[in-house]
């Protein structure tokens, strides 16, 4: 592969996962099936509203579907666009930014129809100090979506006015800054990390109690360490900025603030595992995909530690360890808590139940898949080996090898799972109202809902709680 | 929420705010000739953030409106606040 088709790969990669597949994937699939039921809403407030932010989503992912096939070539600067090369190449920059732009318009609506139906449609009795937790970690990640996602479409706009109007914003030889356009991308696009982990976190937080027998531990913990990952994440953006020429004022400030935020996500890993602590485990496939995500959470968050750090950032800025740690929260985070939220929820969707043996085996492929092709990522970013570039030298040879392997096992073990899934959902044996003994409102109606999900809505009202 | 409740802002305040707006953009224009070095960029916000705020408050009801609209729309401009604080760490300090 030469170096334009692999700039292009990682670029269109990087584009097509974060803005269509991470950011909206558990809100839209989970959020807007589960989200009305858990409160006891028979749909969202603004189902007009939620359609056009369905179309928005089609029509940004053919914007950007666009860019790979039209002349000018897929665009080749990584999923952030950066400035100044963004508005230099002569690849299908255009596209691709305008697909981003208008994926954020729905993004912005799906938020404020969240909170507006999670403010104004909760059942008698749900109150914001009993609802669920997966709701609660909806209603933070709306709040995000609509403050951050407009910035990333002015500055989006920005590059499409810079790049043919000439107006310099960015560009040094029009009067612009370069490191301005790093500012305002990850003004958005670290809060963005935080549109993708915390719904994940809000999963987890419906799981493992389920599975432990047990209310959660720390109900106000784990809500209070919601709203602050949404608030202390929005300020940590130039972590991604430590090498780039920015005041070692700034640097200090933006080490301190990313410190800060790993307290609330500690918080919630000490609740889960304090939850399943003298629990009565019952160990189902939701809960290991639950279990692999602390573990693999953990390791990404630890790891995104030594990148808050300015002195070992410096070292290990924009090698394969960043790859990994972005990987392991990710995929490692966010995507095991989309299968384990496929397997807690399928039954209830679907009214069908999947294998539960190639369900586990899926599971245990991936898991070690994962390992054995991220792991190596962190030894090799630590011993130099540059991210984004088609070649690497001889020495870092053994550990891409492994590295690749890895690669084949992890999607053996997606694709295992995946056909399961499908299988059950098609053809698996019924499942029943409330397979798993959950206590949220989602398992006291049938399987799968009936449209408008509740014939009578109910009433809380002498219920102590609803999470 | 005040649903059926629209309020009717009367005519004089209503020019009141006009007026006042014409002022402050005369003042926008004017603050120009008088070279205040750095700060001029500090006073030509600080009247958009006097006029955006009458505006809002006035032509988009804000006054009038609900608890948690105020709250909400605070919020924002807190959040905005802090932003452009935290981007000034970086250029002030260079």
């Amino acid at each position: 592969m030469g170096p334009q088709t692999y700039n292009s790969f990682f670029t269109v990669h990087g584009i097509i996962m974060i803005f269509v597949i991470v950011i909206p994937g558990l809100p839209a699939v989970f959020g807007n099936f589960f989200l009305p039921i858990m409160i006891g809403a028979r749909d969202v407030i603004f189902p007009k509203l939620n359609l056009l932010s369905w179309y928005l989503y089609v029509l940004g992912i053919l914007t950007v579907l666009t860019s790979l096939f039209t002349f000018g070539g897929a665009p080749d600067t990584g999923w952030t666009f950066y400035a100044p090369y963004s508005f230099k190449t002569t690849t299908n920059m255009f596209p691709a930014v305008l697909g981003a732009f208008i994926l954020g318009f729905s993004s912005i609506l799906t938020g404020l129809n969240f909170i507006t139906t999670i403010h104004r449609m909760r059942a008698p009795g749900m109150k914001f100090s009993n609802m669920p937790l997966f709701v609660w970690s909806i209603y933070g990640t709306g709040w995000i979506q609509l403050f951050a996602t407009p910035i990333v479409g002015i500055t989006l706009m920005m590059v499409i006015a810079e790049r043919f109007l000439h107006i310099g914003f960015f560009d040094p030889a029009l009067g612009g800054d370069p490191v301005l356009y790093q500012h305002l991308f990850w003004i958005y696009s670290h809060p963005a990390v935080y549109i993708m982990i915390l719904p994940a976190m809000g999963v987890i937080s419906e799981i493992i109690p389920t599975f432990a027998r047990k209310g959660i531990f720390g109900y106000n913990a784990i809500v209070a360490s919601t709203m602050a990952i949404a608030v202390v994440g929005y300020f940590v953006w130039a972590h991604h900025m430590f090498t780039s020429g920015m005041s070692t004022t700034a640097q200090f400030t933006f080490s301190l603030l990313t410190f800060l935020v790993a307290i609330p996500s500690a918080i919630k890993v000490f609740n889960w595992v304090a939850t399943l602590y003298k629990g009565s485990i019952r160990i189902e496939v939701p809960l290991i995909w639950a279990l692999g995500f602390m573990f693999l959470f953990m390791i990404g968050g630890f790891t995104g530690l030594f990148l808050g750090s300015v002195a070992t950032d410096v070292h290990v800025h924009n090698t394969s360890f960043v790859v990994a740690h972005f990987h392991y929260i990710i995929f490692g985070g966010m995507g095991s808590a989309f299968m384990a939220a496929a397997h807690y929820w399928l039954p209830k969707m679907y009214g069908r139940m999947y294998n539960k043996f190639w369900a586990t085996v899926g599971w245990a492929t991936f898991f070690i898949g994962f390992n054995v092709l991220y792991f190596p990522m962190f030894i090799l970013g630590y011993q130099g080996m540059p991210r984004r570039y088609y070649d690497y030298l001889g020495q870092f040879h053994n550990l891409n090898v492994v590295s690749t392997i890895g690669s084949w096992i992890l999607a053996t073990g997606l694709i295992i799972t995946i056909v399961n899934l499908i299988r059950g959902a098609r053809n698996g044996p019924k499942a029943g109202m409330n397979p798993w003994e959950g206590r949220t409102l989602e398992w006291t109606v049938p399987s799968p809902p009936p449209p408008e999900n509740f014939d009578v809505i109910p009433d809380l009202t002498s219920t102590s709680t609803a999470h | 929420m005040s649903e059926g409740k629209a309020h009717i802002t009367n005519y004089s305040t209503l020019a009141m705010v006009l007026g006042s707006l014409l002022v402050l953009t005369w003042a926008t224009v004017s603050i120009t000739s008088i070279n205040l070095g750095p700060w001029s960029v500090t006073a030509a916000l600080l009247i958009a953030l006097l006029k955006a705020t009458l505006v809002l408050l006035y032509f988009m009801h804000l006054k009038f409106d609900s608890k948690l609209l105020k709250i909400s729309f605070t919020a924002v401009i807190v959040v905005f606040f802090l932003v452009i604080l935290l981007t000034f760490f970086d250029y002030l300090f260079r």
